[in-house]
């Protein structure tokens, strides 16, 4: 019986071949719209470290004064620590591991004769940072405790950027000039960088950036290093580029916590440090402001997706609801208009029941086709953003999952649009269209 | 037109006219939403920069090694520069020029003791201090950018200072002057700027920010005499339009030539029209697809009233026959499909204004998007009606020519 549904469709849709290729059209135009923007949104919300991100924490202090009043439009100062809070929380060590860090470009010196002296972007950090994160390293390590407090000069360089200065020769154990300090390397890391970069500072370009060298934070600070991102200064005395002034905010902190219990206790541990820090008379504001983000929470609170990616995604969703009312219309108009066959075929036998599968199985055939379509189109829309100048257009490529929802949705929009004609020609009554007749 | 048969048959068709109704309805409320964000866009788009945007090229250096008096280093570079052949002028600026999105901006107070009431509340607001962006640049910036001066005088060349120092005097845009000394001439006057004062000796007509926030400051621009004395630098070049890209890759030769030692990286050397372009890269995109989607919207929901129009012509031809046979005019059938064309779309249009005032409070809350101007709505009206009848033509034609004589025949 299926074949022949199968057939009886074929041949009605083949009665109206314009009507059909311009639904089809509709539809595919509207789930392939749709699906490049879900596709677009997946990947930007995506988790930047399945398996960690769960026991990552930012904590979030207030050393703001009373009457500081924030710039609506300008990046909130508190995204970021000072020198004197980072350290506190680094030397508590409340954690099972904490890490302090941001962001710079250094210029880097080869020794190789062909290559000019060029910038590289990298991270001065706490050596935690590489068991925390889980850096793969292909060869030495990160550097230790001892080496950071003794400032010492070593580095830790990503793969490609090793592999520029030293070819295949190993590069641990070498030396290597970044701005004006030589200092050798310990560890090469493999290429890596979460998407989005989720602990560099808002201002850095999160899902394009990448670190090529990782160095001692204390080195950074000792000698001035240039800094990426918001410095953030609220001081009277308005002395910017004094890092480690306690009105100054420049540094990302994240601590992992392996338990709720545990990120329970360190959002206290916040709250106790702030009240201290009050009763210092540092801090003036409410120590309950001491606020402590899950990983996939600053991610929602940094709000990553640009408003005009939305703003597509509704468009792209608005335009496949008119296109689906227009497909349920027509094919309404279409099978009502064939009631007198339906009467027959009623009156010589068959079920409602056949009738509903007979048209639910040719609005489905269109909205295959349309899925079908739509697939293809979604892909060159996608194809069309990774041409795009946007630093998160090399990610937009379609997962597994992201097909699956392509099919899914293509299969719900083609019955939802075949349903209501369906179930309408399946009630015209037979005896009533024969009189007719 | 007797319209009480139509809306007989139309109440026979419920369901599918309900349908068509909503799907106007939607198509109005998007479209009239999506028309006025394209609007919006181009405006945006289009903002005047005030300086002479297609003669200018723009070359930035940085400089790797040691460099005592970087300034001196420039100032020989511009000479280099100035003797390839098509460039009329260059000018050395430490990194802001309009929409290049390298900002340094300031709070300028226009009194000491409006100064004292900001510092007292930490905050700009209703102090009559106004946050503004700076621009630097060696002696010939006005001329070189095609700046406007409409009031006072071009820094002198003893008012100049090396580097990121206070400096004495100040140009100011029209926009900004306004805003600081509303109703009086800002000639004269002066700028408090944290802890230094700046006279104000010129004004130019416009000079957007580097950095766009669209809160009706972006116009809010003052010039400083600082030579740039960084190991940074840009250097814009001004020459007839055709002429820029040879000048520009002239004049990375010349400088290398010059000096080897130094980073020119050849996609950073830019006409301004690119720098521009770059700006707003993401609006044009963004256009683009309203665009598309607009034109989309109104193609389907046309598509949608022809198809319906069609299936209904033929499910009624014997109707039509009989009507013709009993002394109804070709003219009062194609009428009939227009006045059923055009009762839908009213409903529709009807409904679609609602959705679109409502859409738009929406997008109000969510995209910061301005209030929908109520004149968008009856255009909208307009168009879709015109769509309707433009979309039930030649279905209505196709009826209008069914001969009496089918009236006869059985089916």
């Amino acid at each position: 019986m299926f074949g022949y549904y199968i057939d009886l469709a074929l041949r009605s849709l083949k009665r109206t071949p314009v009507l059909t290729t311009l639904m089809v059209l509709a539809i595919g135009l509207g789930i392939g719209a749709s699906m490049t923007m879900l596709t677009v949104l997946h990947v930007m919300t995506e988790d930047p470290l399945p398996g960690r991100s769960a026991h990552l924490y930012k904590p979030y202090l207030d050393p703001l004064p009373l009457k500081y009043t924030p710039d609506p439009l300008g990046n909130d100062p508190l995204n970021n620590l000072t020198w004197p809070d980072a350290m506190a929380l680094l030397h508590a060590h409340r954690a099972t591991r904490q890490a302090a860090m941001a962001g710079g470009s250094l210029l880097v010196w080869p020794q190789r004769t062909d290559l000019q002296p060029f910038y590289v972007d990298g991270r001065y950090t706490t050596p935690d940072l590489f068991a925390m994160f889980g850096v793969p390293f292909v060869a030495g390590a990160g550097w230790s405790e001892e080496d950071a407090k003794a400032s010492a000069h070593v580095v830790v360089l990503d793969e490609t950027l090793a592999r520029k200065l030293f070819g295949n020769d190993t590069a641990v154990g070498k030396s290597v000039r970044l701005g004006d300090i030589n200092y050798r390397v310990v560890g090469v890391t493999a290429d890596w960088a979460p998407k989005p970069l989720f602990y560099a500072d808002a201002s850095a370009s999160l899902f394009s950036d990448s670190d090529q060298f990782f160095l001692p934070l204390s080195v950074a600070v000792d000698n001035k290093l240039q800094i990426n991102g918001n410095v953030s200064g609220w001081g009277s005395d308005g002395v910017p580029n004094n890092w480690t002034d306690a009105s100054t905010s420049w540094i990302q902190f994240w601590a992992q916590l392996d338990t709720p219990a545990q990120a329970a206790a360190y959002r206290q541990f916040l709250v106790d440090y702030s009240a201290e820090q009050k009763s210092l008379g540092r801090y003036q504001r409410p120590p309950a402001n001491a606020k402590l983000y899950t990983l996939m929470d600053w991610l929602r609170h940094e709000n990553l997706v640009p408003a005009d990616v939305k703003l597509q995604m509704w468009l792209a969703l608005g335009f496949l609801g008119v296109a689906m009312l227009n497909i349920v219309a027509l094919l309404l108009a279409k099978f009502l208009r064939r009631s007198g066959e339906i009467s027959v075929r009623r009156a010589m036998g068959a079920r409602k029941r056949d009738i509903f599968v007979q048209f639910a199985i040719e609005s489905a055939l269109i909205g295959v086709a349309g899925g079908l379509l739509g697939l293809g189109i979604s892909q060159i829309g996608l194809w069309s953003i990774r041409q795009r100048p946007d630093d998160y257009a090399h990610l937009a490529s379609m997962d597994p999952s992201m097909l699956i929802v392509t099919v899914m949705l293509a299969i719900i929009a083609s019955v939802l649009a075949g349903f209501l004609p369906a179930w309408r020609a399946c009630r015209v009554p037979p005896a009533l269209q024969l009189k007719t007749l | 037109m007797e319209i009480r048969p139509i809306l007989a048959t139309l109440h026979k068709h419920k369901l599918t006219a309900i349908l068509l109704t909503l799907q106007v309805a939607f198509t109005c409320a998007i479209v009239c939403n999506v028309a006025f964000m394209i609007i919006h866009r181009e405006q945006h788009v289009s903002l005047p920069t005030g300086i002479d945007e297609n003669t200018l090229s723009v070359v930035p250096v940085r400089g790797i090694g040691k460099d005592e008096n970087p300034w001196a280093r420039h100032e020989s570079d511009l000479a280099l520069l100035r003797q390839i052949p098509g460039v009329e002028s260059a000018v050395a600026v430490s990194y802001s020029l309009p929409l290049d999105q390298s900002i340094s901006s300031y709070g300028v107070c226009p009194t000491q003791a409006a100064l004292d009431r900001a510092m007292e509340r930490m905050s700009l607001k209703g102090t009559g201090c106004e946050q503004a962006s700076m621009f630097d640049g060696s002696p010939g910036l006005l001329r070189t950018l095609g700046l406007d001066l409409v009031a006072g005088r071009d820094f002198r060349r003893d008012e100049y200072v090396q580097g990121q120092k206070d400096v004495a005097v100040a140009i100011i845009s029209q926009a900004f002057a306004h805003h600081l000394y509303p109703g009086e001439s800002a000639l004269g006057k002066t700028l408090h700027i944290g802890h230094h004062v700046a006279r104000v000796v010129g004004v130019v007509r416009t000079l957007l920010s580097p950095v766009l926030m669209g809160k009706g400051t972006d116009y809010d621009t003052m010039i400083w005499p600082q030579l740039p004395n960084d190991s940074g630098v840009e250097y814009v070049l001004r020459s007839a339009p055709q002429d820029r890209r040879r000048v520009l890759d002239a004049a990375r030769a010349a400088l290398l030539k010059a000096d080897p030692s130094r980073i020119i990286d050849s996609n950073r050397m830019q006409t301004y029209s690119q720098i521009r372009a770059h700006y707003f890269q993401r609006d044009t995109t963004m256009i683009g697809l309203l665009v598309a989607s607009a034109l989309g919207l109104l193609f389907v929901t046309a598509l949608g009233i022809t198809g319906l129009a069609n299936f209904w012509v033929g499910q009624r031809t014997r109707s039509i026959g009989i009507r013709r046979a009993i002394g109804a005019t070709r003219g009062d059938i194609l009428r009939y499909f227009q006045t059923e064309n055009f009762l839908i779309v009213t409903f529709g249009v009807v409904l679609g204004v609602l959705l679109a005032v409502a859409l738009n409070l929406l997008l109000m809350k969510h995209y910061e998007l301005p209030r929908l101007p109520l004149w968008y709505l009856p255009v909208g009206a307009v168009v879709l009606w015109l769509l309707g009848q433009l979309a039930v033509l030649a279905p209505a034609l196709r009826a209008s020519n069914v001969p009496p004589v089918v009236a006869t025949r059985s089916m």
